[in-house]
């Protein structure tokens, strides 16, 4: 159990929160995260925002019943943590983007915490969060509202690029980089279902490359050529 | 205060486990991620995700929407086939203490009895060489029959009954048949698999269900229906331990929804002589432990020594 330190509204439907703990997640990572009981059945899928002395943060969206109860949830109440799990983003070399659609943006602060050079590509369809926060790491931010974000991006100025964001982006991400040089490595953070997030229920299984791959143990962290996206 | 021992013991033929908590197929993969969070010697056993003869991708789509007190899956049985089970799991298996049970499915009646065979003539040089991995089959029967135009095998006794006479022909294993609660007579099918030799049936597996995303006006899932688990199928899971084990004089392993240690005595009450935990898994990642110790607590509490002073006692 983890201590909830605060949750506030960042923006309609979306909360950051903080809960205490000693953790060692890398960025990229997530926990499956419940603040209940036994129903709703299953924890929520929630990557790591930051990472602080106090405990873990995550950024999140209300999508269902399950975030609606953690968005209602206060400072001094418990949630229960698994994690961290999966294996997050691999070790960057040369020029570095980070490019995150909507929610997707979540993992890309602490992976952008970490970064010597990193340039920030924010994308979101209706209203602008945690603006500030990302600015606050003095890297170069671009923030898109209502656009696409990945035109902005020229994939061949690149040696590293990060992506999360909905399916369509990741897919568009997967084009734009077998159009480009091939200079980048072109990773995208997958945000799949999952029921146990630690590799034995195979719910969240995605097809690649060289036969199924589990989202949750062998990801979220992919190769964008490696992944078939329906 | 006088220390007595609880009596946790369950058995099918020859095979004793240690409680009556057992991990349910396809919740638990082949055990390793679950046994880097707690230690598996302290479950009654564990059968593993279903495998057949060959490997199987699996479905694509969704493969889970939770429901009000329970999930739909439509993982579609993947896995990685048998031969590559015995080579790559079986090591892992071999170390274990706990009652190991491989999961069969299969898709033509051929497929089961090669995939048994293999499983049998592994576990014979295994036994020889003093490293068994395996001590039972679950043949699971509720697969697609690709000849009866994809109907499962579970559904009609007549259809079953040559798939489980057939395996119990090829193995020397203890056998034991998962039944599908879609079974037209679940009793029927339970005195047909003791009819032909099987030491024990575990039931239910999952209830045929479907949601529709009424947005895009589709199923939510790509292969139209999926299988429903978790508590929200308990009380049906216990109706039909409950007539199979009026009917049949083999062990039952009981399953569906199991959230609690009250919920394995209900099993045990109703006449099964184990249990099997899937869904809750998700649920408490230390489920296993847990429940088996509950089991403990719940007996001390009600000075009941061993199990068979409640089972079948309704």
């Amino acid at each position: 159990m983890a201590t909830i330190i605060s949750n506030r509204r960042v923006a309609e439907g979306i909360y950051v929160m903080h809960a205490k703990g000693r953790f060692e997640a890398k960025a990229g990572q997530f926990f499956m995260v419940r603040g209940w009981e036994n129903y709703p059945l299953l924890s929520r899928p929630l990557s790591v925002y930051d990472q602080d002395e106090q405990g873990v943060k995550f950024l999140y969206k209300v999508a269902g019943e399950g975030t609606e109860r953690l968005a209602r949830m206060k400072a001094g109440d418990e949630v229960t943590l698994l994690g961290p799990l999966g294996n997050g983003f691999p070790a960057v070399h040369g020029r570095t983007a980070l490019v995150g659609g909507g929610i997707g943006i979540a993992p890309l602060y602490y992976t952008a915490r970490q970064l010597e050079q990193a340039d920030l590509y924010l994308g979101f369809s209706a209203e602008v969060y945690e603006e500030h926060e990302f600015r606050s790491l003095r890297h170069p931010v671009e923030i898109d509202l209502g656009g696409i974000v990945l035109d902005r991006v020229d994939f061949d100025a690149y040696d590293t690029i990060f992506v999360c964001g909905p399916e369509p982006m990741l897919r568009a991400a997967q084009m734009k980089s077998a159009m480009s040089s091939g200079r980048a490595n072109v990773y995208v953070s997958l945000e799949n279902r999952m029921a146990c997030g630690i590799g034995a229920c195979l719910v969240c299984s995605v097809g690649c490359e060289n036969g199924r791959k589990k989202a949750c143990s062998d990801g979220p962290v992919f190769r964008a050529e490696e992944v078939v996206l329906a | 205060m006088i220390e007595t021992t609880l009596d946790t013991v369950c058995r099918i033929g020859k095979v004793a486990f240690k409680n009556p908590v057992v991990m349910a197929s396809g919740t638990f993969g082949f055990g390793k991620e679950y046994g880097k969070l707690y230690d598996l010697s302290k479950l009654g056993g564990i059968s593993g995700k279903g495998v057949t003869l060959h490997p199987r991708p699996g479905n694509p789509g969704i493969r889970v929407y939770e429901t009000p007190s329970g999930m739909l899956n439509s993982v579609g049985l993947e896995n990685p086939g048998i031969r590559a089970f015995l080579d790559e799991e079986c090591a892992f298996w071999e170390r274990l203490d706990t009652v190991r049970i491989v999961n069969l499915g299969g898709g033509t009646v051929q497929d089961y009895v090669e995939g048994a065979r293999l499983i049998d003539e592994d576990s014979t040089v295994r036994e020889r060489e003093g490293r068994q991995a395996v001590d039972m089959i679950e043949l699971n029967i509720s697969c697609p029959n690709v000849k009866a135009g994809g109907m499962a095998y579970g559904i009609k006794t007549s259809v079953a009954r040559e798939v489980v006479r057939e395996v119990r022909a090829a193995t020397s294993l203890p056998l034991m048949v998962k039944l599908s609660p879609n079974a037209e007579d679940i009793a029927d099918m339970a005195q047909m698999c003791e009819e032909e030799g099987a030491e024990a049936v575990s039931l239910i597996n999952t209830l045929s269900g479907m949601k529709i995303d009424v947005r895009r006006r589709r199923s939510v899932f790509d292969n139209l229906y999926a299988g429903l688990s978790g508590p929200a199928v308990k009380p049906v899971a216990l109706r039909m331990v409950h007539q199979v084990c009026k009917r049949v004089g083999i062990p039952v392993v009981g399953m569906g929804g199991i959230s609690c240690a009250e919920d394995i005595i209900e099993f045990i009450m109703a006449g099964a002589e184990a249990v099997q935990v899937g869904t809750y898994n998700f649920v408490n990642w230390q489920a296993g432990a847990e429940l088996a110790a509950g089991v403990e607590r719940f007996m001390a509490e009600e000075g009941i020594r061993s199990l068979d002073e409640i089972r079948g006692i309704l």
